[in-house]
């Protein structure tokens, strides 16, 4: 039981490291774009006095470090800064946006996991049969189209030829889920299809893996009916590879949901990043950079504890991972 | 029964302890590419693909980038195949102009990723101990952050000139190759000849050149492959965002964006470089998976 709670220790403590090495990073990267940020708020024609009052108010008087420990210190209680652009603050208005892209992010691994799983473990029953190979040849084409190829399919096909749901989103980011409901399916099902692609790959491997162990085998020589061997026996050991696939494309939501919502000008996180990069509103690029890099990391966490509640060896077995 | 492990501690099969020397290795693609179908044909649609966009002057009679306005957003006819934009440009000759940037670019950045990332990780698997340790934290901080966030922030600050790019490529995809290289390298650090070969007192340089590389082209060849589509990818989403290929240049993400909002009118004009990205992509990752399946490198275990 001992080496159970260290491993869990260990892993956490792992994660805070990481986590803290990327906000140096983010900061660093954020703070080493050129031109000064000053300059920037008031224009080009401000006096020498107003800028360095500005920069006075704006803390960049202070050394690096220094306004490094103010923002780690105030994002550990929300506070991210005031934006450049709106000079709201920041935590607040990423807050809203971040709300609106969860809609889209539920809605896709939702359908994504599920659908992606039972496509997968399909084609690894079906293994070189045709289900098989119908699974894999479209889960190929799925990983090879980049998600604003399959945003603009999808417009064509189901807001251009069959009008049925919104190509554009016509609301703020102030908008109700009410509004933004119709405007959710499109962009989800563009991130699901290329997120399922990978899952369905992986969970098929597993499935052959499996399907070719010993104690399946066993099973099945026991007698048992071939639905009750996969669903007890070799459901749960291919799940277990797959959990790390999936947490890995769960992080990578945060980088897809930019593309696609800028195609359906959707008022989520992505949105929100592009115009600050264009608008250069620091403040606002390194919240952003800092919560996904948060989602990255308890998603990673997750998996290593869930394959540990799932994977009776490595329950027993400890600190073998890692 | 599958033990989970860390996409870091893949499980590699072990490497065949005959060492492949520079000629063998190409004999050996040979025999694969005449024994495997998807990678024959993975490797073939490439190779279209780069004819293409090296003689692209000579397949067409238009210019990519000068348009005749009188012949705007034409459907597709005899003279222009897929119509023209709402510039008056051919979009044939766009899509076969595209594939220079396209390919220019990622093979480019692929290349001096590989090349990092492989000495890297192998450094990191020889030395092990506290170089080890630090370069996984390093990267797994850097992999944290999505890869089009750091592209957006690197080009913002640098601007958008294809080194840039390719210099941005290299931040987010060097801790992938690393990981991947490192896996494959540390199954053949216990290996008794590397272990003679520190006996005699070769330099870690020496023992990587001669010892460790040698015996992991498999796994870098379909690294390469693999880690291509997937640059592909981001740079044509890059240049879909506005960030990456300035127009006018051809350039397949860019095309979509711009020939996007008129999709009633002439959708080939948005449909001709999804078709030739897609099956740029689905080339390399066919090649990817014919040749882990040939050679036995399980690319999906590695954390790709």
């Amino acid at each position: 039981m001992r080496g159970v709670f260290t491993f869990i220790v260990r892993r956490v403590v792992a994660a805070f490291g990481t986590l803290l090495l990327s906000s140096v990073m983010v900061f660093l990267a954020v703070q080493a774009l050129p031109g000064d940020v000053a300059t920037q708020v008031l224009g080009k024609d401000a006096t020498p006095d107003a800028v360095a009052a500005l920069r006075k108010q704006m803390g960049l008087d202070q050394p690096a470090w220094e306004r490094y420990f103010d923002w780690i210190k105030g994002a550990l209680h929300g506070d991210f800064g005031t934006s450049l652009v709106t000079t709201k603050p920041v935590g607040g208005e990423v807050a809203q946006y971040l709300g609106n892209s969860a809609l889209i992010a539920v809605v896709t691994v939702l359908f994504a996991v599920t659908g992606s799983l039972v496509l997968g473990v399909l084609a690894g029953l079906y293994r070189d049969r045709w289900p098989d190979h119908v699974i894999s040849t479209v889960s190929l084409v799925g990983m090879s189209i980049p998600e604003f190829v399959v945003a603009t399919l999808l417009v064509l096909a189901f807001s251009v030829t069959v009008p049925v749901l919104p190509a554009v989103v016509l609301y703020g980011p102030g908008a109700g889920t009410g509004q933004l409901l119709p405007a959710v399916w499109l962009p989800a099902a563009s991130l699901a299809i290329v997120m399922a692609a990978y899952i369905v790959r992986m969970a098929r491997t597993s499935v052959i893996d499996v399907m070719a162990s010993e104690y399946v085998t066993t099973a099945r020589l026991k007698g048992l009916s071939t639905w009750r061997v996969v669903t007890r026996h070799a459901l749960p050991g291919a799940l277990l590879p797959t959990l790390h696939v999936i947490a890995l494309n769960v992080a990578w939501l945060v980088g897809g949901v930019a593309v696609v919502e800028n195609v359906f000008n959707y008022p989520g996180i992505g949105k929100l990043l592009l115009t600050s990069v264009q608008n250069r509103d620091l403040p606002v690029i390194q919240a952003i950079a800092l919560i996904s890099a948060v989602v990255y990391v308890i998603c990673n966490l997750a998996a290593d504890l869930g394959s540990m509640a799932l994977n009776p060896k490595l329950r027993t077995r400890g600190g073998s991972v890692r | 029964m599958s033990v989970l492990k860390t996409p870091a501690e893949a499980p590699v099969p072990a490497p065949p302890p005959a060492r492949s020397g520079a000629p063998g290795s190409a004999a050996r693609v040979w025999r694969t590419v005449r024994t495997s179908r998807p990678a024959a044909i993975g490797l073939a649609i490439v190779a279209v693909h780069i004819v293409i966009a090296l003689l692209a002057p000579l397949l067409t009679p238009y210019h990519p980038t000068t348009g005749d306005a009188a012949h705007a957003l034409l459907g597709p006819s005899a003279d222009h195949w897929a119509g023209t934009d709402q510039y008056g440009r051919d979009v044939l000759t766009r899509v076969l102009y595209g594939g220079r940037y396209a390919l220019g670019v990622s093979v480019t950045a692929t290349l001096l990723t590989l090349a990092l990332g492989t000495v890297l990780g192998c450094a990191a698997a020889l030395r092990g101990g506290w170089l080890d340790d630090l370069l996984m934290r390093v990267l797994d901080a850097v992999l944290s952050i999505p890869a089009i966030l750091v592209l957006l922030v690197i080009v913002t600050a640098l601007g958008t000139g294809s080194g840039v790019i390719v210099l941005a490529i290299g931040v987010i995809c060097v801790p992938q190759v690393v990981r991947v290289v490192r896996g494959a390298a540390l199954a053949v650090v216990p290996q008794d000849y590397v272990t003679a070969a520190r006996a005699r007192g070769e330099g870690t340089w020496a023992i990587l050149r001669r010892e460790v590389l040698p015996n992991i082209t498999d796994v870098v060849c379909v690294e390469f492959a693999m880690r291509a589509s997937w640059v592909v990818l981001l740079i044509s989403s890059l240049s879909f965002l506005g960030f990456g290929a300035d127009p006018p240049t051809p350039d397949w993400g860019l095309m979509v964006s711009e020939n996007r909002t008129a999709i009633t009118v002439v959708p080939m004009a948005s449909l001709a470089p999804i078709i030739a990205l897609a099956t740029l992509v689905v080339g390399l990752n066919l090649a990817a998976d014919g040749l882990s399946k040939a050679w036995g490198v399980d690319r999906i275990r590695e954390g790709s």
